[in-house]
C-alpha cells in the first residue's frame, strides 16, 4: 500500500477507503468516547478499538484518535521521540496523507494536529492545536494491581494511596524517585493518569496547556483526555519534590540550554554529541541564527595513535 | 480501661448467615465496648469464621444487623454504608488480621511500604514522616528494623504476622478483627505474638474480636468469650467464668478436653 | 484503730450478697448436679475483714469466686458498691463487670496465672499505667511493693513462671495491693509463705483494712486469721443440708 510512494508528495486518497481510513460510524464512536474523556479529565474511557493496518505497539490508538478528529483543512505533524524523520513518524504521516489527503508539516507552529510518541514539542502549543499521544499502557496502577476490576474501583473511589507506595519504594531503594518517563500525574485534582512514556522533563508542559491533549491506547482500548488549561500535577512527596532532568551540555547544533537533549555516540571511544530531541525546534533555532559548538564531547583519548600532524577540518 | 459510660462500639443483633439451606451462623447478638477483647471459640464448622466475616464487612448477612459507632456519624449499620464509606472504614478505623498473612499483606512491596500504605492512602505526603511511622510501628511489633526495606516474602510466618499487625494498627483503628492470628506458627512464636497482641491491645485501648479454636489463646487474650457450635452461640460470658465455670455441656466438653501441659 | 461503728451503718456496706445459690451440673458425667451454696446472704463493710470459715469443701472458695463473678450464680444477688452505686454482678452486662473488677473489686487468687515473657516488675507496674500513674511513678510503686514482699531485685525482670510457689504468690499479692481497690477478695493469700513473708502480707492487709478497704478472705492459717479478721462468716455446705 505504501510502497513506491516518496515522502512529501500529496497523492490522491486511496480509492476504496473512507476519509482517514476509519468508517464514519467508528469515528463517531471514537469521538463520543473522546468527548466523554474531555468531560472527565484523566478518566480512561473504554472504546471499541479497531483493527488497523499496523500491529499493536505501533501507535494504533493514537492513529484512531487522529483519524476521528482530522478534517480536510487540518495540517498534521507526526513525531516519534521528538523527530519527524524516524520510520514510524514518516509512515504515520504518509498514512494520513494517503487516506485523508491532508496537508502535512514538520513545523510545530504550522500544525493543527500533532500526533506524538514519547515527547511533547518544545515549542508552546496554542489553543487552536490538538496534541494526540500514543499510549502503550493507560493504567497507572497496573504496575502494582494487576486486576482490572480492582483498578477501576480504585479510580472510582480515589483510592490512590498505592501510587505513593510505588514512589516510596523507589526512594527507599534508590534514595530518590527514579521513574524517568511515564511519570504519574494527577489531573484536575481527581484522576491519576499515565501521561504515556514522555520523559518527566515534559510533564510540566502538560499543566495548564492551552491546547487540547488526547491520549489513545489501541491495544488496551482506552481513550483519555486533558482539556485545555487543566491542572496536571506530577506526584511526589513534600520532602522529595518532583524535579526534571537537566544537562551540563547545550545542544551541539543550535546551542539551546533549555530543550530535552538526546545523546548521540559519535565514535568507538565514547565521544558523545548532545542534540535537541525535538528536531523542528532545533532547526527553527538554527534558521534564526543560533549555533551550537558543533563539537562532540570527547571520549577516552586514543593513546595508540602516532599521527602528530594537526589538520584543519 | 473499659469505660462503662461509652456507647457500644459494635452492636451485633440477631445476625444470621445461611449458605442455601446450610447454616453458617444463626441469631448471634452481642455488644462490644472500647477496649474489650471478645474471643470466639469453636471447632471447625462452628460458624466462627462466617461470623467474623459478617461482622467485619466482608460478607453481608442473611438477616440481622451490624452497627458500628462511627467517628463522624455515630452508630451506623455497616451494610447500609455506601461501598466507599465502608472501604474507608476498613482502611482507617478497622483492622483485619487474616489467618494467612499473605491475605493481609502486599507481598511485592517492602515491609516499610506495607506499614506506610494506609497512611499514604489517607493523604500522608511526607516521605520522612511516613518512614518514621513505619520504623516506629515495626519496632512496636518487635521486628528487626534492618528489614524495613525487605519484601515480606522473605520473612518467616511469625514476622509476616507481626507485619500484618503493624500494617493494621498504623491508623490506630478502634476495632480489630483477628482470624486465628497464631495458628500455623510454632508454639514459641505463638507465645511471643500473643504477648505482643495483648500488650498492644491494652496499650492502645483497642476493641478486638479474636476467632480461635485454641482455648489457651482465648484465655490469654480475651476478656469475654463466646462459644460456638453448629452455627449458634452456646455460651458466652467473661472468659474466666466460661472457662472456670462452664455451664453448657459442649463448653464443659471443650474445657475438659484441653491437654494439660 | 477506732472507726465509726460499721455494723449498723448502711452506707458502709460495700458488698451485699442476698440469697445466693450456686451449684455445678456436670453434663458429661451423666448430668450430676452438685449443690454448693444454698441461700447465702452476707454483707461486707468498709474497714472490716470478713473471714470466710467452714469445713474443707464447704464452698468458701466457691463463694469468693462467685462474688468475683468468676463463677456464675444460679440465683440470688451479688451487690457491689461501684462508683457510689450498687451493681448486681448477677446479670450485669460484661463490660460493667469488667469495669467493676478493674477499679473496685480486687482479687488475690490462690494461683498466679502466668503470662509468658512479662517480668515481675512489669506485671505489677503495667496495670497502674491506666490508673493515672506515669511510667516512672508506676515503676516506683511496683518496686516498693516488691521490696515489701521481699522479692529480690534480681528477679524483677524475670517472668514469674520459673519462680517458686511462694514467690509467685507474693507477686500476685503485689499486683493487687499496688492498686487502690475499695474492696478486696483474698483467697488463701499466705498459703505458700514462710513466717516473715506472712508477716509482710498481714501488715499489708491490716493497713488496707484500716484505710477503709472492705475485705473478705479465706485464711486457713489461724494466726493470720486472728491478725487480720474482724468478723467471721461460716459457710455451711448446701450438700450437708441435702
Amino acid at each position: 500500500m505504501m510502497e513506491g510512494i516518496t515522502e512529501m508528495e500529496q497523492p490522491e486518497t486511496l480509492s476504496g477507503y473512507n476519509f482517514a481510513y476509519l468508517d464514519e460510524q467508528t469515528k463517531r464512536m471514537i469521538r463520543r468516547a473522546t468527548l466523554k474523556a474531555v468531560a472527565i479529565p484523566g478518566y480512561q474511557v473504554p472504546f471499541g478499538s479497531r483493527e488497523m493496518p499496523l500491529p499493536y505497539g505501533w501507535g494504533t490508538g493514537g492513529i484512531q484518535v487522529t483519524a476521528s478528529i482530522i478534517g480536510v483543512e487540518d495540517t498534521l505533524k507526526v513525531i516519534d521521540q521528538g523527530a519527524d524523520d524516524t520510520t514510524n513518524a514518516v509512515n504515520i504521516r504518509r498514512f494520513f496523507a494517503k487516506t485523508a489527503g491532508v496537508a502535512t508539516t514538520e513545523k510545530t507552529a504550522e500544525a493543527s494536529i500533532i500526533q506524538t510518541r514519547h515527547r511533547i514539542p518544545e515549542e508552546q502549543l496554542r489553543a487552536d492545536q490538538i496534541i494526540v499521544y500514543q499510549v502503550p499502557q493507560p493504567e497507572p496502577l497496573r504496575f502494582i494491581e494487576p486486576r482490572e476490576a480492582e483498578t477501576r474501583k480504585m479510580h472510582a473511589l480515589s483510592e490512590y494511596g498505592i501510587m505513593h507506595v510505588g514512589l516510596y519504594e523507589e526512594i527507599a531503594h534508590y534514595g530518590r524517585i527514579t521513574q524517568g518517563y511515564n511519570y504519574p500525574v494527577q489531573v484536575n485534582d481527581r484522576y491519576i493518569m499515565a501521561p504515556s512514556p514522555i520523559p518527566k522533563f515534559d510533564n510540566p508542559k502538560m499543566d495548564n496547556m492551552p491546547a487540547l491533549q488526547l491520549f489513545g491506547a489501541g491495544r488496551e482500548k482506552r481513550i483519555y483526555a486533558v482539556p485545555p488549561h487543566t491542572k496536571v500535577k506530577s506526584l511526589d512527596f513534600e520532602d522529595h519534590p518532583f524535579t526534571i532532568e537537566s544537562w551540563e551540555q547545550a545542544c551541539a547544533l543550535c546551542g539551546s540550554e533549555e530543550s530535552y537533549l538526546d545523546e548521540v555516540i559519535t565514535d568507538d571511544r565514547g565521544s558523545r554529541l548532545f542534540v535537541c530531541s525535538d528536531s523542528d525546534y532545533c532547526r527553527t533555532r538554527r534558521e534564526a541564527g543560533h549555533q551550537g559548538s558543533g563539537l562532540p564531547v570527547p571520549g577516552e583519548p586514543d593513546t595508540t595513535s602516532t599521527d602528530t600532524a594537526g589538520e584543519a577540518s | 480501661m473499659i469505660d462503662r459510660d461509652q456507647p457500644a462500639l459494635l452492636q451485633v443483633s440477631d445476625l444470621s448467615r445461611y449458605y442455601g439451606g446450610q447454616v453458617g451462623c444463626a441469631d448471634v447478638s452481642f455488644d462490644l465496648h472500647p477496649g474489650e477483647v471478645l474471643g470466639v471459640v469453636g471447632e471447625s464448622g462452628s460458624g466462627k469464621t462466617t461470623l467474623l466475616k459478617c461482622i467485619s464487612g466482608l460478607l453481608p448477612p442473611s438477616a440481622g444487623t451490624v452497627q458500628f459507632d462511627t467517628r463522624v456519624d455515630g452508630p451506623r449499620d455497616i451494610y447500609e454504608l455506601s461501598e466507599p464509606e465502608r472501604r474507608m472504614l476498613m482502611r482507617t478505623d478497622w483492622g483485619i488480621v487474616f489467618q494467612n498473612p499473605r491475605d493481609g499483606l502486599r507481598m511485592n512491596v517492602s515491609a516499610g511500604a506495607n506499614v506506610g500504605e494506609r497512611l499514604m492512602a489517607v493523604g500522608a505526603r511526607n516521605y520522612g514522616e511516613i518512614r518514621s511511622a513505619a520504623v516506629d510501628w515495626l519496632s512496636k511489633v518487635e521486628m528487626d528494623l534492618g528489614r524495613i526495606d525487605h519484601l515480606p516474602a522473605t520473612f518467616s510466618g511469625g514476622m509476616q504476622q507481626r507485619l500484618q499487625i503493624a500494617r493494621n494498627l498504623v491508623t490506630q483503628p478502634r476495632l480489630v478483627f483477628m482470624d486465628e492470628p497464631t495458628s500455623g506458627l510454632d508454639v514459641s512464636v505463638q507465645a511471643r505474638l500473643l504477648d505482643l497482641v495483648r500488650g498492644l491491645v491494652r496499650q492502645l485501648d483497642i476493641a478486638c474480636v479474636v476467632v480461635t479454636h485454641d482455648l489457651g489463646v482465648a484465655r490469654l487474650l480475651s476478656h469475654r468469650l463466646m462459644v460456638m457450635r453448629g452455627g449458634s452461640v452456646v455460651e458466652h460470658g467473661l472468659t474466666d467464668q466460661v472457662l472456670d465455670d462452664p455451664q453448657h455441656p459442649y463448653t464443659q466438653l471443650l474445657v475438659s478436653s484441653i491437654l494439660p501441659v | 484503730m477506732p472507726q465509726a461503728n460499721p455494723l449498723t451503718d448502711d452506707a458502709q456496706d460495700m458488698i451485699r450478697v442476698e440469697g445466693l445459690c450456686k451449684s455445678f451440673t456436670l453434663h458429661n458425667q451423666g448430668g450430676v448436679r452438685i449443690p454448693v451454696l444454698e441461700n447465702v446472704s452476707l454483707t461486707v463493710k468498709r474497714g472490716e475483714c470478713l473471714v470466710l470459715a467452714g469445713a474443707s469443701g464447704a464452698g468458701k472458695s466457691t463463694l469468693l469466686r462467685s462474688i468475683h463473678a468468676n463463677y456464675l450464680a444460679q440465683a440470688g444477688r451479688i451487690l457491689v458498691r461501684h462508683d457510689g452505686d450498687w451493681v448486681d454482678l448477677v446479670g450485669a452486662p460484661p463490660h460493667l463487670v469488667l469495669d467493676v473488677r478493674e477499679r473496685t473489686l480486687g482479687h488475690v487468687s490462690q494461683f498466679l496465672r502466668v503470662i509468658p515473657r512479662i517480668g515481675a516488675l512489669e506485671l505489677v507496674a503495667q496495670p497502674l499505667l491506666s490508673r493515672g500513674f506515669d511510667q516512672a511513678a508506676a515503676r516506683k510503686r511496683a518496686e516498693e511493693m516488691l521490696e515489701r514482699l521481699a522479692i529480690p531485685e534480681t528477679l524483677w525482670s524475670l517472668p514469674p513462671a520459673t519462680f517458686s510457689g511462694g514467690e509467685q504468690q507474693r507477686v500476685n499479692i503485689a499486683m493487687t495491693f499496688a492498686r487502690d481497690y475499695p474492696i478486696l477478695l483474698l483467697d488463701e493469700p499466705t498459703a505458700s509463705l514462710d513466717a516473715d513473708n506472712r508477716r509482710a502480707v498481714i501488715d499489708l492487709i491490716v493497713e488496707a483494712r484500716d484505710r477503709g478497704v472492705a475485705i473478705a478472705g479465706i485464711f486457713h492459717d489461724a494466726f493470720v486469721r486472728d491478725a487480720v479478721g474482724t468478723r467471721t462468716y461460716t459457710v455451711d455446705s448446701a450438700r450437708k443440708a441435702a
